[in-house]
């Protein structure tokens, strides 16, 4: 019998450590013979941890399994849900770039490429570096990390660039509030991150990468460098990549704790072992990034993307989606729902059957006041936005942004000033200092939200006005979209701003 | 020199001052420089921390699911501040911007141990573990 457990840091933190240990205890203690498999997570975090059993007749899901579930699990006597793929939340997914998390034992290199693992390095091994890129950009593939630029035009200028050496370097300092998708792929596929750098290495000629790992994933870093060394050891990197004769090789450096050092430049600053600081534009990355030599950056979930992209071809890819956002986005569902975890859909989906239809609501049953879309620097939409669809340009048209498509909800309890002034306030604990309007705007922020939680009305335009300033005169994203969360709050919810008002007078 | 530091703060606990000459020797920096870089990232510490490091999270997500109350309550169950450590040395308690365990919120990390939907409960159990 087959069991199993997820290792995936959520399914750990709902207790799935111990329910794997009373398993092996148990089944010691019965005399029976059970294989324990610690694979990702299916992404259903309400059912972790679910555990899947398979006696032979295929995989039936459970969940949420607590360690006193353990002898009924073995007794077939549990209630359960069936395979995972009939689950309504699974079952509605287009799964791409997530397609083998949570099916396969993560750090298993055989289970890796007997689920398609490596199809797309060994197609992308037989072309140029022209055909590489060209596939990526008829892939339609776009920035995942949340500025949505076009992967291929990004790869095609770093192929173009002379040099004696180029980079790949892989952001994975995902610090939005309400992502997990880098850390669920890095925990639950990490070679589809590995195959994906190696293509876009293979491609733009680099011959070396990193990852910038954040040093609040300790259960990731584990799994990458673990599965580096079995890459290494296996030849899918090094000197010799899959007997092809070209080089790329890469390492895990570990962020330490700095939010700004998730916006390119200031990660390229970390990465040298300077101070997080952003760098001005130009010049591109792209053209001078890492050491000074050209650099592809790019978000874990763009490059974990390419190995689909290449195993299955860019038109496969292309047909999904939405106007110019194509192909699929991993949508992760967070804070007060029902149904939280990770959504992978084609880019279409109106926000409202995300919030109401798929997450289920909130947890609490209270009516939903807002949406936070696109992290801690991503707009409050309230329900009157609802209809609007997934995408890029969708979301831009409605002031807002989808960033990494982390979807964070709030019921009616919300305090929407509150929030307003927890964003400055966060911008201005993680603003690297360069540039005045997040060092000093974000403070002034603070004081001037409070000034009007105290009654001052005439405090109002002078917020607005800071966010006018933030928003121009920033260098890089903290400072210039803070004023999204700020404002979004002030102009949907302005009874949060006013009603304070009045009680104070 | 992120790695170096990570590997002191390993080994000591925190980066001791007198690092910093052997660190900037060694890289051919200025000793201001690596003070420039440990001073920048929340992580890196300068005195030690207390036996256990208790993050509680103070993002939105955790935020959504009343993460605010339950670090206001912790912090003054233990009568210390952000960063403080509690007067027996056995816990200091340290804000962090998303563990990425949104849909299992409030999240903590005791040391390098990840906890998802803490209420006051589990917290005290927690703390209770840690000697606080």
């Amino acid at each position: 019998m087959k069991i199993y457990v997820p290792m995936d840091s959520a399914a750990k933190a709902l207790g799935a450590d111990a329910v794997a240990e009373a398993i092996v205890a148990e089944a010691a203690r019965r005399g029976i013979n059970v294989e324990l498999v610690r694979n990702g997570t299916r992404g259903m975090i309400w059912l972790e941890p679910l555990v899947e059993l398979d006696a032979g007749e295929g995989r039936k899901a459970f969940g949420p399994v607590t360690v006193d579930d353990v002898p009924a699990l073995l007794d077939g006597t549990l209630a359960g849900l069936g395979p995972v793929e009939d689950i309504p939340f699974f079952a509605r997914q287009t799964r791409l770039t997530f397609a083998r998390c949570g099916v396969i034992d993560p750090l298993d290199l055989a289970d890796y490429q007997a689920h398609g693992g490596l199809g797309g390095l060994r197609r992308a091994l037989a072309m140029t570096g022209e055909e590489i890129i060209a596939e990526v950009t008829d892939s339609g593939l776009r920035g995942r990390g949340g500025a949505g630029f076009p992967t291929g035009i990004k790869w095609n200028t770093v192929l173009g660039a002379v040099a004696d050496q180029k980079y790949i370097v892989c952001n994975a300092d995902e610090g939005d509030s309400g992502t997990f998708a880098d850390r669920m792929i890095m925990e639950g596929d990490p070679f589809t991150l590995i195959e994906g750098m190696a293509i876009a290495g293979i491609g733009v000629g680099a011959t070396r990468g990193y990852v910038y790992l954040r040093s609040e994933y300790p259960d990731a870093i584990k799994v990458m460098n673990a599965a580096v060394r079995i890459a290494r050891e296996n030849a899918v990197l090094g000197a010799d990549v899959l007997g092809s004769g070209k080089a790329f090789d890469m390492e895990i450096r570990v962020g330490a704790g700095a939010y700004v050092c998730g916006e390119e430049t200031s990660l390229l600053n970390s990465l040298e072992g300077k101070r997080g600081v952003v760098r001005a534009k130009p010049p591109l990355p792209a053209l001078e990034g890492f050491l000074g030599k050209p650099t592809v950056v790019n978000n874990v979930i763009s490059l974990a993307t390419v190995p689909v992209i290449f195993e299955k071809g860019a038109a496969h890819y292309a047909a999904f989606g939405l106007g110019r956002s194509k192909g699929t986005m991993p949508i992760q569902i967070a804070g007060n729902v029902k149904f939280g975890g990770l959504f992978e859909t084609a880019f279409g989906m109106p926000l409202g059957t995300l919030v109401n239809d798929v997450a289920g609501g909130t947890a609490t049953g209270r009516p939903v006041k807002a949406v936070q879309v696109g992290g801690p620097l991503g707009a409050y939409m309230p329900s009157s936005k609802f209809d609007t669809p997934f995408g890029y340009e969708e979301f831009d048209g409605q002031g807002g942004l989808i960033g990494h498509a982390g979807i964070v909800v709030f019921d009616d309890t919300a305090d929407m000033l509150g929030m307003a002034r927890f964003a400055m306030e966060f911008c201005a604990v993680e603003s690297c200092g360069k540039c005045t309007p997040c060092r000093i705007g974000s403070v002034r922020g603070v004081e001037t939200i409070d000034r009007i939680a105290r009654g001052d009305a005439d405090a109002i335009p002078i917020l607005t006005d800071l966010c006018e300033t933030m928003k121009d005169g920033s260098l890089c994203a903290l400072g210039g979209f803070t004023p999204f969360p700020v404002m979004s709050a002030l102009t949907h919810f302005p009874d949060d701003f006013a009603t304070t008002k009045e009680a104070a007078e | 020199m992120l790695p170096i530091l990570h590997a002191i703060q390993a080994a000591f606990g925190h980066v001791p001052s007198t690092a910093l000459g052997l660190i900037a020797d060694a890289l051919n920096v200025t000793k201001a420089e690596v003070h420039g870089v440990i001073s920048f990232y929340h992580d890196f510490r300068e005195t030690p921390a207390g036996r256990h490091v208790v993050k509680i999270c103070r993002a939105e997500a955790c935020q959504s699911v009343g993460a605010t109350g339950l670090a206001a309550e912790t912090l003054a169950k233990l009568g210390v501040d952000w960063h403080e450590t509690t007067a027996n040395g056995a816990v200091t308690v340290e804000p962090v911007y998303c563990l990425g365990l949104c849909a299992c919120g409030p999240a903590v990390m005791v040391d390098d141990k990840v906890v998802g939907r803490v209420d006051e409960a589990r917290m005290n159990a927690l703390l209770a573990e840690a000697g606080a």
